[in-house]
Order: structure tokens, then C-alpha cells, then sequence
């Protein structure tokens, strides 16, 4: 993406590893990708999951009391002493990805996809690896490993540094 | 006449813009996609899409439900 006219960088910290939470990281990468941009996402703690081959993710309505799903007509959002119980976060989950389908809205692999077909530069944190014991053999090929330091530098050299 | 048209109808954000970069893309220097889409987001991206990448957005229109981009590869 770097021979195109617009020489723009940016650069994004993906901490959180959530159905819903993968999105900001996602789109906001792919657009400016697609806008010319040259992008790179950091991973780290919970967002390096997002890496995984084989990505399973849930959303919690557990001290999300802004999550207010469409039903029948109205929103509803749920106390959290009802998403405490067993079971409702896959409730949650399923009904998130059915909407996620009707309205026509990508899925994260998809994203992760266009991502890297984009030449989006991704780089595992090397130390959450360590702390949550994965190999690189558990995540898919393209990220580079990498520590703070490697995200500095890229950061002080983008138009946009953003944190997930 | 575009020289190629791209079924957006049904995409939500991102992915009318994405599909309209990989079309543009393919197309040569000079060549005209239209976008047809069902996303209302879609107008105020493709006009912020157009500026920042250096492509021209010679039409925005709607019809009916649909709203069509015409983008002519510049940039």
C-alpha cells in the first residue's frame, strides 16, 4: 500500500478479544488500508487471541450494561445478576452473530482476511504469549513477534495511534 | 455507463468500501466502477473515501433504496 499517493500511517493497539470488541480494530484497519494508509495492529493480552487459527468469540453482557439488543421490536438490555447466570453469554453470543448475519456485517475472520490480503502489518506481543503460553504455531501466519519497544516505534512514526 | 458495476446491496460498513477498493484496483487508470448499495453510511464514506484516496466520485445518487456511486480510478 505504500506506493500509493497517500503516504498516511496508522497504528492500533488491539487489547480486547470480544466478539463486539474485534470490530473497532478490524474495520477501522481494512478502511485505511483500503484509504492508502499503512497499517499496523499490536496485539496484546486479550486482542492477541484475535490472532488464534481458529477464532471462537463470545461476548459477555456482564458489566455491559450498555448492550442493548434488539428484540421484538424494543432493546433489552440484561442486569447483570442475569448475566451471571450459566448459559445466557451464549445466548448473548448466538443472537449477536445472527444479527451480525441478517444486517449484512462481516465476520471477523472476513476482516482478519482482508487484513492481511491488504498488507495490514500485524505483530504478536511477545510477552502475552509468554504469560498466556501460546506458540506462535497457535496463531495464524503473517504476525511478527514483537514488545513494546517494536509498537513505539512504529507509533512514533504514524499519523494515527489508537488503543481498543 | 460504468466500465464495471459492483453489487454492494445488503453490505454493511466496511465492506461496500473494501469491495469498491479491490474493484478499483483491477480497474486501469481512468476506468469508471458504480457502486450500487443499500447502506446509508455509504454517502458520507464514499465522499471521505473519494478525498482521501485522490479517486473521483463523478455521481451520488439514490434510487428508490438504492444508492449508486459512480467513482472514476484517479488515485
Amino acid at each position: 500500500m505504500s506506493s500509493e499517493a497517500n503516504a498516511k500511517s496508522m497504528s492500533l493497539i488491539v487489547t480486547k478479544g470480544t466478539l463486539d470488541w474485534a470490530y473497532p480494530p478490524f474495520i477501522l484497519a481494512t478502511t485505511a488500508a483500503a484509504m492508502g494508509l499503512e497499517v499496523t495492529m499490536f496485539f496484546t493480552f486479550y486482542g492477541l487471541t484475535l490472532l488464534k487459527k481458529k477464532l471462537d468469540l463470545k461476548i459477555s453482557t456482564l458489566g455491559n450494561p450498555a448492550m442493548q439488543m434488539p428484540m421484538m421490536g424494543m432493546h433489552m438490555a440484561l442486569p447483570n445478576l442475569v448475566s451471571a447466570v450459566p448459559g445466557v453469554d451464549g445466548i448473548a453470543t448466538a443472537m449477536m452473530k445472527n444479527l451480525i448475519k441478517k444486517k449484512g456485517v462481516a465476520s471477523i475472520e472476513d476482516l482478519r482476511a482482508m487484513a492481511i490480503e491488504a498488507d495490514v502489518k500485524m505483530i504478536a506481543c511477545q510477552m502475552t504469549m509468554d504469560l498466556f503460553e501460546y506458540t506462535m504455531d497457535d496463531m495464524i501466519e503473517g504476525p511478527a513477534l514483537g514488545g513494546a519497544a517494536s509498537y513505539i516505534e512504529v507509533a512514533t512514526k504514524s499519523d494515527i495511534n489508537l488503543y481498543i | 455507463m460504468a466500465d464495471q458495476l459492483l453489487d454492494a446491496k445488503g453490505l454493511n460498513c466496511p465492506l461496500p468500501i473494501l469491495r469498491a477498493k479491490k474493484a478499483l484496483k483491477e480497474l486501469p487508470t481512468g476506468g469508471t466502477l458504480e457502486i450500487q448499495a443499500t447502506d446509508p453510511g455509504a454517502v458520507k464514506d464514499f465522499e471521505a473515501f473519494c478525498r482521501t484516496t485522490g479517486n473521483e466520485l463523478l455521481e451520488s445518487r439514490v434510487d428508490g433504496k438504492t444508492y449508486i456511486f459512480v467513482i472514476r480510478h484517479t488515485g
